[in-house]
């Protein structure tokens, strides 16, 4: 039996009379790969503001090594262990490529304004471990992000990389688990067959559980453990990728139903 | 811009009319609201040139130059031709000169023969006369739209002039106008430097009841001319080998820069008069406000507009602990003391200022606590107005009856020793100097701690904050505890600021911490630069020492009545053509000129594309569009 890491009971969210996710049941084993499908509008992105605490659900609850995260603040959950990235690249686009990743670690480590203004021998240490950790994440997408690029704003990165510098950032917080929303979106065949490598490799490497939400099934197919799929807010099917993309309630979900049953 | 042909120069008449039309008419507009402000009146004692020009007609007279260059002007695109400049220039000009000097005509006109001095209080004879020039309204009316066709067509030959002699026409005018308006300062200066017989060059250069003598005016005139001639390829030589610098090199000049620009300040005063050194030490006052607030607006993005609080509880706690009237301020369980007890006893009421400075710094970061605490979680707009909101309770409080028992209400506390620091100085409202090193000495930290900041653990937090709140929270960041932080910091310098006040002045009253310090303090911040330390300061020596503070006067005293006017002018054209600042921060600026800054990125192939390829990712160098060739 693996470790249970993330356990979402009876999990539901209105806004206003609209059901965003109804009665929701999700688990996360220590290890997995998961990822979460579903046509546009199921609820996918809602499930992970959700988790990162960026929206309150309305009932049910979210256990995250044995303890509740409901009513925690979004920081308080990246610093309990969950990460995430963002569906529309969201960026401090103003901010180095070094700075992005280096922000990141803010929950795990300490120096306040005394070791700044006295230069404490803590203080340099710290700043010197968050550069050297930074550049080790930013490392894992190969040459893209060091080098150069590091004291380069993020608002000149290409779609791919400021994809890739998302991950990162996700990364630097030193996170248990990793909620990549859509992380291949708007990348070509190549780079996204690249992409699904990487997440691979951030499992075997790194050692981070990870959740994702993509579209494209390709990646899906290749890197997942397990999926499941969300429709209006509820979960429709679940299990390895074969079981879920022969189900007839996800084709229906995707492609509708057969003419001659709704006439 | 370099190899594109110029199209031939355009004929005179052919104009955009309706442009023209438009400029005249702000002209006319414009001239005639300064003349209705007084201020052509009201600085008409301020001699620029004696006794021919005053600074009065300086205020109506840069009009026509302005507009009558800027109907013309044109940005100029790269790669696309332009026309080339000549007389059509010039006739834009002087027709905006003509048709706007009529608006002063009629005004003219319509002073002498309508009284609508209720509700235009500076509808005077006074006016009419300077407008007439002292003479008949007929020369009045007359003479404007000459003087308009004269300023006009002056306007608009800067277009055709080359640049070298534009330059040397702008500096000669810099420095004519330059030395008239730091006149009290050379003065002063002069007096100091006595000894070097600085005296008798002043004597010459200026008027004995101020403004410069005429051959004064000429003289500089003509070095400001020869140094742009001849000196300005040379500073930019100096710049060029400045940025040509290793890296290494640069932080070793930044720093000789650093310690000669401090050696000044610190030297200077030595030879300065009252006068400057006031000023200087009233400058440094908001210097220190402006870089408190910097922190908090600049660095952490809290459009604070209550700042003045901090200012008002640093300046009240230090003045209540300091002072020497206890029976009025202390409440009834103090023991009453004499004066002569007062005087033995070092503890209460009269607390030495820096041992009071302690429980100051400790109030002012409470109060940043208990009023950030609720504003914080707030964001954008509604922070604001909560702010603003904040700002007055706190003076309201000062002021109410509630707590008037102590804080003396509309009278304000009185008796606020001056004290010595060390034998050394004596830190009183007679001794501006050593009120300006003890604001210096501050600063001095303020600067330190700002700089700090920037590059810690916090500042990058600060940095997120601004860019995206939401996300930064998502990345682990406690906003609410950091942008308490950068609350708290800011509240402790704005309350060495206080403090400094207290002890200067000797007394603090309510109507010192009004609602337009924390404006003004903003605009300094905003005009100066926002989020960086030199331009904080130069923001500061530009509004509060040439216009003067909202309750100091600065460089040009008849300024002060029309402080907010201007203030308010410069920060729309600042908002428009440079919100950036005077001396930017290079990630504002980023931010505010994201487009232009990707563009150039672009061009000088810094963008990375959108390919797989590891080497073209390392290497990055996609050439640049041919943008700047002849269409084909």
């Amino acid at each position: 039996m693996t470790n249970r890491l993330l356990t979402i009971k009876n999990l539901s969210v209105t806004f206003g009379g609209l059901h965003a996710l109804r009665d929701l049941n999700f688990h996360v084993d220590e290890g997995e790969i998961v990822s979460v499908i579903g046509p546009n509008g199921a609820g996918k992105t809602t499930f992970f503001n959700m988790i990162s605490g960026m929206v309150t659900p309305t009932s049910g609850d979210i256990i995250f090594k044995g303890e509740s995260l409901l009513g925690l603040d979004p920081n308080q959950v990246t610093a309990a262990g969950i990460a995430r990235t963002f569906q529309n690249v969201r960026l401090f686009a103003n901010m180095t490529i070094l700075e992005n990743v280096m922000v990141a670690q803010h929950c795990r480590t300490r120096q306040g304004i005394g070791g700044s203004l006295f230069q404490t021998r803590s203080f340099k240490r710290e700043e010197r471990e968050i550069r050297e950790h930074g550049e080790k994440v930013l490392g894992f997408f190969g040459s893209r992000l060091v080098g150069y690029r590091l004291d380069q704003p993020a608002s000149v990165l290409s779609y791919a990389n400021r994809r890739r510098l998302e991950i990162a950032r996700a990364m630097a917080t030193k996170p248990t688990i990793i909620l990549l929303d859509e992380p291949v979106a708007g990348m070509n065949p190549k780079e996204s067959a690249i992409l699904t490598d990487l997440i691979g490799e951030l499992r075997s490497d790194w050692g981070f559980t990870i959740v994702l939400i993509e579209h494209d099934m390709n990646v899906v197919r290749d890197v997942s453990d397990r999926v499941v799929v969300l429709d209006h807010g509820e979960t429709i099917a679940q299990g390895s990728y074969d079981d879920v993309s022969n189900s007839p309630e996800v084709i229906e979900a995707y492609l509708g139903r057969p003419v001659k049953e709704t006439a | 811009m370099s190899d594109t042909e110029l199209l031939p120069a355009r004929k005179p008449l052919d104009q955009d009319w309706l442009k023209l039309l438009n400029y005249s008419f702000t002209l006319a507009f414009v001239s005639i609201f300064v003349s209705l402000t007084n201020m052509p009146v009201r600085f008409d004692t301020r001699m620029i040139i004696e006794p021919v020009f005053s600074m009065g007609y300086l205020s109506l007279f840069w009009l026509p130059v302005l507009l009558g260059f800027l109907v013309t002007r044109e940005t100029v695109l790269e790669g696309i031709a332009s026309h080339k400049k000549g007389f059509r220039e010039v006739f834009a000009g002087a027709f905006v000169g003509v048709v706007g000097g009529g608006g002063l005509s009629l005004l003219v006109y319509l002073l002498d023969n309508f009284n609508v001095r209720d509700p235009l209080v500076n509808w005077s004879p006074q006016l009419r006369d300077l407008l007439s020039f002292q003479r008949s309204n007929v020369f009045g009316f007359v003479i404007w739209p000459v003087i308009g066709l004269i300023l006009g067509s002056l306007g608009g030959s800067v277009h055709v002039v080359s640049t070298r002699f534009r330059r040397i026409v702008t500096w000669a005018l810099l420095a004519v106008i330059g030395f008239a308006v730091f006149e009290t300062v050379l003065l002063d200066l002069s007096e100091g430097f006595a000894w070097l017989g600085a005296e008798w060059l002043t004597d010459e250069l200026y008027f004995i009841r101020g403004g410069l003598t005429m051959h004064g005016a000429v003289i500089l005139a003509v070095l400001g001319g020869l140094f742009a001639a001849f000196g300005h390829g040379s500073t930019r030589r100096v710049k060029e080998n400045f940025t040509a610098l290793e890296s290494t090199q640069r932080t070793r000049a930044n720093i000789v820069i650093l310690l000669l620009s401090a050696a000044a300040l610190v030297v200077l005063p030595l030879f300065l008069g009252g006068i400057t050194n006031e000023l200087l030490a009233n400058v440094g006052l908001f210097v220190l406000l402006a870089l408190g607030l910097n922190i908090v607006v600049g660095l952490a993005g809290i459009l604070d507009l209550g700042y003045v609080a901090f200012f008002a509880i640093g300046g009240y706690s230090a003045a209540l602990i300091t002072t020497t009237n206890r029976a009025d301020s202390w409440p009834s369980w103090v023991p009453a003391l004499t004066k002569a007890q007062v005087a033995e006893t070092w503890w209460i009421p009269s607390v030495y200022w820096l041992v009071a400075l302690i429980a100051v710094v400790l109030f002012a970061a409470l109060a940043g606590l208990f009023i950030g605490a609720p504003v914080i979680r707030m964001r954008g707009d509604y922070l604001a107005i909560v702010t603003l909101g904040f700002g007055e309770i706190i003076r309201l409080m000062f002021q109410s009856d509630w707590l008037g028992g102590y804080t003396g209400a509309a009278q304000g506390v009185t008796n606020i020793p001056g004290f010595q620091i060390f034998n050394v100085a004596t830190i009183k409202g007679t001794d501006p100097r050593a009120v300006f090193y003890l604001v210096l000495f501050f600063c001095v930290i303020a600067i330190y701690v700002s700089w700090r900041l920037e590059r810690s653990r916090l500042g990058r937090a600060w940095m997120a904050i601004r860019e995206d709140e939401s996300v930064a929270e998502a990345m682990g960041i406690d906003t609410v505890k950091a942008k308490l932080m950068a609350f708290v910091v800011g509240a402790v310098l704005a309350s060495f600021s206080g403090a400094i006040l207290a002890a200067k002045v000797g007394s603090v009253f309510p109507t010192s911490f009004e609602i337009l310090v924390s404006i003004v303090i903003l605009v300094v911040v905003i005009v100066g630069g926002m989020g960086n330390i030199v331009g904080v300061i130069v923001g500061a020596l530009v509004l509060i020492g040439i216009l003067g503070g909202p309750t100091q006067p600065g460089l040009l005293a008849e300024f002060s009545e029309y402080k907010l006017l201007i203030y308010g002018v410069l920060l729309i054209v600042m908002m428009l053509k440079r919100p950036e600042g005077l001396v930017p921060n290079v990630r504002r600026t980023r931010e505010l000129h994201q487009d232009e800054y990707l563009q150039d990125a672009w061009l000088k192939g810094e963008i990375d594309t959108d390919s797989d390829d590891e080497e073209t990712a390392l290497t990055a160098t996609a050439s640049p569009p041919n943008m700047g060739t002849q269409p084909a």
